[in-house]
């Protein structure tokens, strides 16, 4: 009898959402010790907290086992189909601010725009026998991306860290990540493609369109949306 | 036996039925695994096949994909064991991943006839072509085709560099960056900024950061000079491409598309030998007793889906239900078994010529009850 509120678990964005939160009167917490994953709710009534990892967030509002969840506009647009259609933006929270970009080596100074990173992987697939490839974890965002601007010859090889470094391993020509302020990318002498810019992100509170509600969750949903200030 | 819902038997007994047809006329039944190399796959259609077919993988074989279609475990059986000329006809499962709209299935029942024989490519085509649609003959379906090689040898046949129409060549399937290129090849628009000073630059090179990776410092240099080489050439000439332009959007009844091709030609002498065999493939049609008057003929079609399909392109779709698959469709596709036959030892392929038929649709439609 109340509808459910998912949190990152960890780190700063648990801290930075805790703060958007308690900014508007509603107070959330950590109940227990700091190693137990359960929360607590103070200022309004019927909201329960579920502290997730910021991954599994869209997962779980796309399935509608929470109403209302706090994750990255990369992580659901990467991991829902029709993802506008699963669910809402209810209010960007204004922080985990990302871009997510394609970068190529910095000494690649023949490249500068996506039709170049073309070009140059079917140069490439010539003369090394295989497809040229990037490296990411955003696997649909950047098919979808690559697709849209023409670029063919390339496949994607999974990383889900340290992707800078992957060039300079020779485990991939280019990379495709988030980037906030481009000292990674630069501490690894790869650049950003001038029009390489895919994604802004940042961190938002978004609404399962199909999660199941009662009437007096609509009421309690209600009166979370006028707490918070939103429309 | 396992037990089977009344509509998955009426399609497998209208796929049995569409599979006997192509049998009684000469072709071979052929068997093909659900599960292929998807590494295969993913070099010949490249990356965005991953958006469309489902992958799946075990710690020993690596990647594999449900099968989307037919079309290359048929090449690849027929290049490892079979005999020339060869003819076949297969039915079953493809699956198809769906991102976009729920309602399109993702996974349905193909029947599928396909032709590996060079001998009279224009009777080939007319063949496979008329077999479909008499298959498909109760539904009132309307059929569009169009012809990738006339495209093919209209790029050919521009007055430019061989790095040019390559490029061209390869973004056929991709018609917004085909376009795009064309703008640039013919000075329709500018060169961007950051090139026109990569260019003009004395040393380009100069603080660009230490070399890493497998791409090397050669291969960026090979490159600034292909660029000012190619700065340094004539634009497309402009009646070049409007002809290009012309071909394009030739959109018609068969005899009269073939009319305006031929005019076309007089002053695109490349494209002559591509449409005397569009006019081959007419009269084989017409043979064939098929009314060619009340065929459409579209030049740019099958160019947004149908990689790898070089020449004829042909489907039979539901008039006014864009949102619809065709029901039957198919083309030649001499280049994909080139493609796969380099593989396999052959890379001079086979002339082959084939297309497919959605049992289920067919239902649907009314059809075979």
């Amino acid at each position: 009898m109340s509808i459910k509120l998912g949190v990152p678990s960890k780190g700063r964005l648990m801290e930075k959402t805790f703060d958007w939160f308690g900014q508007r009167g509603v107070t959330l917490s950590r109940s227990g010790s700091d190693r137990e994953y359960s929360g607590k709710v103070e200022g309004i009534e019927g909201v329960e907290l579920v502290l997730l990892s910021a991954g599994e967030i869209p997962r779980e509002l796309n399935a509608g086992r929470i109403h209302l969840g706090v994750t990255g506009t990369d992580l659901v647009r990467e991991k829902l189909g029709q993802w506008d259609q699963r669910v809402e933006e209810m209010a960007e929270l204004g922080f985990g601010h990302a871009d997510l970009i394609i970068a190529v080596p910095q000494f690649w100074v023949d490249v500068d725009t996506m039709d170049d990173l073309d070009a140059v992987a079917a140069a490439f697939r010539a003369r090394h026998g295989f497809r040229l490839r990037i490296a990411t974890k955003y696997h649909r965002l950047v098919r979808d991306f690559l697709r849209e601007r023409g670029v063919a010859d390339y496949q994607l090889v999974d990383s889900q860290g340290a992707t800078e470094g992957t060039v300079k391993n020779e485990t991939a020509e280019a990379v495709a990540d988030i980037t906030s302020t481009g000292d990674t990318l630069r501490a690894n002498h790869l650049k950003i493609l001038s029009d390489g810019l895919m994604l802004k992100s940042q961190a938002t509170l978004f609404r399962a369109r199909r999660a199941p509600m009662r009437d007096e969750d609509r009421r309690v949903l209600a009166e979370l949306e006028e707490r918070l200030g939103i429309d | 036996m396992a037990w089977l819902s009344p509509e998955k038997a009426q399609v497998l007994a209208c796929a049995a039925a569409l599979r006997a047809e192509f049998e009684a006329a000469g072709a071979v039944v052929v068997e093909a695994p659900i599960l292929v190399s998807a590494g295969d796959l993913l070099d010949l259609y490249g990356e965005d096949l991953r958006a469309r077919a489902y992958t799946t993988s075990d710690t020993l074989r690596g990647e594999q994909m449900l099968r989307p279609d037919f079309t290359v475990p048929v090449v690849e059986q027929h290049m490892k064991q079979g005999a020339e000329p060869a003819r076949y006809t297969y039915s079953g499962e493809v699956f198809r991943r769906q991102e976009e709209d729920e309602a399109r299935a993702n996974e349905y029942v193909q029947v599928g006839f396909e032709i590996f024989d060079g001998a009279d490519p224009a009777a080939a085509d007319a063949e496979v072509f008329a077999r479909l649609r008499t298959a498909v003959a109760p539904l009132g379906l309307k059929a569009t085709m169009g012809d990738i090689g006339i495209l093919m040898a209209a790029v050919e046949g521009l007055n430019t560099s061989e790095a040019r129409k390559a490029a061209l060549r390869r973004h056929l399937w991709r018609p917004a960056r085909f376009k795009a290129l064309v703008e640039r090849y013919s000075g329709r628009s500018p060169m961007p900024a950051a090139r026109k000073a990569l260019l003009a630059s004395r040393d380009p090179l100069a603080g660009a950061g230490p070399e890493i990776g497998l791409r090397s410092l050669d291969e960026v240099v090979g490159r600034i000079e292909a660029l000012r080489a190619d700065a340094a050439l004539p634009p497309i000439p402009a009646h070049e491409v409007e002809l290009l332009e012309a071909l394009l959007s030739v959109r018609e009844t068969l005899p009269h598309a073939l009319e305006q091709l031929r005019d076309i030609a007089v002053d695109m002498p490349a494209i002559v030998p591509a449409v005397d065999r569009l006019g081959r493939r007419m009269q084989a049609m017409a043979a064939r007793g098929i009314d060619i008057e009340t065929l459409e003929f579209e030049a740019a079609y099958g160019r947004t889906h149908m990689e790898y399909y070089d020449g004829f392109v042909f489907g039979f779709v539901v008039e006014g239900r864009p949102d619809l698959p065709a029901v039957a469709s198919g083309g030649r596709y001499d280049a994909l078994t080139r493609e796969v036959g380099r593989r396999l030892g052959r890379p001079e392929g086979i002339p082959a010529v084939g297309g497919i038929i959605r049992p289920g649709m067919v239902l649907e439609l009314g059809g075979r009850a």
